[in-house]
């Protein structure tokens, strides 16, 4: 499946704090917490976020608090994955338990500026900065990893394995 | 075998005599926990999940303290529906406010999570409980409604890395400083996916409240675990508490080690985390040097509520007062240990100091309520997160510290060390023995 889309780019140790403040957190409802999703970096990322863009981050995403609305709101504002240097690892888990697409490369976090076009398959993991001309590899999941993303989340991945008992 | 204490905990719960650092296992879990934040995603995942019962009633704590008492309507709600799964579940070890703490502090005094246990919880300080000798991480929701229907999660059995602290502690020095140096020194990923291993004679001297202080921040250096092998001082804490039996496991002599670092504590003073970082460490008198008026003066939380810190506190509260700029807000992180504070006569030096007294509660330290800071306002907190807008307005400041670095800043209304307010070490001591 290829996903297209702009950039939206940060820099290292994006906490969960940042992503998702905790004074929204007492709800659980995804359109709630998406309203006011990175709200506190203070750029207008709800201003500025269209239906299949992609946060570019540097080293340590989703950093901090093991809150999985972080991942939530980011899928509910409409951004199709995450690319980044590397991801913190609850965040990581959090992300693909949510089935919201995460992938690491450096190479292609380094090169990517705001607003620039990517083509991402996520299948292969392949990143195309269309922008640029340029592309990369992302890192591959291990394969019990791969369980999980292919029964779409940890939901399912659960249903089957209580189905099994 | 050459394994860590880690690897030991993870093998035993996997099954298996050992396991590799980087090997994804399946283990058995011994206790799981989430909050009122965090479990109610966990419980609609696992009515999603379609499981019909838990895995044990006994072995799940449901603790709504982050919230709590009830903010808003809307967290009110969220409690309730945690409530009423707890009691549809017939799950034992869910607290009601009155009866509830702060869960890192909380479930160790309990005895409720115990030397060896492999536990996970949808808190990322989970890993407060590595001062037992316990495998112990943080998870997200969905994890732990797998966890709550299974009774087992996965993990990939991370690389160790040993921190030796030598030598002896310099004068207000504690647990606190000691991780909050680690974290300056190796930075906010520097143990990204990693086990954090404590050992040295200066941890070996140190009681249970510093030492879960220093596996409770593991998470802030990125670390998957902290652990500190148990000993005598872990058995005389657990014995008279622990629910369950208990293993010791400790590290074999000639284990493997991604990283070891050691570091003499003669050079380490007390610590001052500046925003917005954890890692953004400075010594106390630089801190000091620098002049930073603080308005907001914060003892508490899973990281310092404990006993241990409020004497520390009142220690050097007693006969001085909290500068008229700073408010000062203590909360005891459990019912005991609000309890001890009152036997000991605590509480009524914090009033006569000028403090205010909370009820158990995370509120401040991840902005949730119970003292939100304004746009431009500081505090110095015992917590442990100062990123932006951690504590309320985005453009609020939060300096991490100890309880005795924030106890004389309230004093002070800067940052500043006990030094500075005139309090010896001596004194402290001398204020322990009063209270035995």
């Amino acid at each position: 499946m290829a996903l297209r889309g702009h950039v939206l780019r940060y820099g290292d140790h994006i906490d969960t704090d940042v992503i998702i403040p905790a004074r929204y957190l007492n709800t659980t409802d995804p359109a709630e917490l998406a309203k006011h999703c990175m709200e506190d970096a203070e750029d207008d990322f709800i201003g500025r976020v269209r239906p299949g863009d992609f946060i570019v981050a540097g080293e340590n995403f989703g950093c901090g608090s093991s809150r999985e609305h972080a991942p939530i709101a980011i899928k509910a504002c409409g951004v199709s994955a995450v690319v980044a240097k590397s991801f913190a690892r609850i965040f990581f888990r959090n992300a693909i338990n949510v089935g919201l697409p995460i992938l690491e490369s450096p190479e292609a976090a380094e090169a990517a500026a705001n607003g620039d076009e990517l083509e991402i398959d996520l299948t292969t993991g392949v990143i195309r900065n269309l922008t640029r001309g340029a592309s990369y590899q992302a890192q591959a999941f291990p394969g019990f990893l791969r369980d999980i993303i292919d029964a779409g989340g940890l939901v399912p991945y659960v249903q089957r394995q209580l189905a099994a008992r | 075998m050459r394994l860590t204490i880690t690897e030991k905990i993870l093998a035993a719960h996997a099954g298996t005599a050992a396991v590799q650092p980087g090997e994804f296992v399946r283990c058995a879990l011994d206790f799981v926990l989430g909050n009122d934040i965090t479990a109610p995603l966990a419980i609609n995942e696992f009515v999603k999940m379609g499981a019909a019962a838990v895995f044990d009633r006994e072995r799940i704590g449901l603790i709504p303290d982050h919230s709590t008492p009830n903010k808003d309507i809307k967290a009110a709600q969220l409690v309730k529906q945690m409530r009423e799964f707890a009691r549809a579940h017939g799950i034992t070890n869910y607290f009601e406010v009155g009866r509830m703490g702060v869960e890192h502090a909380l479930l160790p005094e309990q005895g409720l999570v115990v030397p060896g246990d492999c536990i996970i919880g949808a808190d990322s300080h989970t890993c407060t409980y590595g001062a037992l000798g316990a495998f112990s991480t943080g998870v997200g929701s969905t994890d732990l409604a797998a966890a709550m229907a299974l009774g087992e999660t996965w993990f990939r059995v991370p690389e160790s890395m040993l921190f030796h602290f030598f030598g002896p502690l310099r004068p207000w020095v504690s647990g606190k400083d000691l991780i909050l140096y680690t974290i300056g020194k190796i930075g906010v990923d520097g143990a990204r996916y990693r086990a954090m291993e404590f050992r040295g004679e200066a941890i070996t001297a140190l009681g249970m409240a510093d030492r879960m202080a220093i596996c409770n921040m593991a998470i802030e250096a990125g670390g998957k675990n902290g652990i500190i092998a148990p000993d005598a001082v872990t058995r005389a804490y657990v014995d008279g508490r622990a629910a369950r039996p208990y293993t010791f496991y400790a590290s074999d002599a000639d284990a493997r080690y991604a990283a070891t670092f050691e570091w003499d504590c003669r050079a380490i003073e007390p610590q001052v985390s500046f925003p917005f970082l954890p890692s953004n460490t400075k010594s106390i008198s630089e801190a000091a040097a620098l002049d930073v008026a603080i308005h907001q003066s914060i003892v508490g939380s899973c990281t310092n509520g404990r006993i241990e810190d409020l004497r520390v506190t009142a220690a050097i509260l007693t006969g001085r007062t909290v500068h008229p700029d700073v408010r000062m807000i203590i909360i005891p992180a459990t019912q005991e240990v609000w309890k001890a504070a009152v036997r000991e006569g605590l509480m009524e030096i914090f009033v006569d100091a000028g403090a205010a007294v909370s009820t158990p509660t995370c509120g401040p330290c991840l902005g949730g309520h119970m003292g939100i800071l304004a746009e431009g306002e500081r505090a110095v907190a015992t917590t442990n997160r100062n990123f932006v807008g951690r504590m309320g307005h985005p453009k609020s400041e939060v300096y991490l510290a100890s309880p005795a670095i924030a106890a004389a800043s309230a004093i002070l209304g800067r940052l500043g060390s006990p030094d500075e307010v005139g309090v010896t070490p001596e004194e402290f001591t001398g204020f322990c023995a009063r209270l035995a």
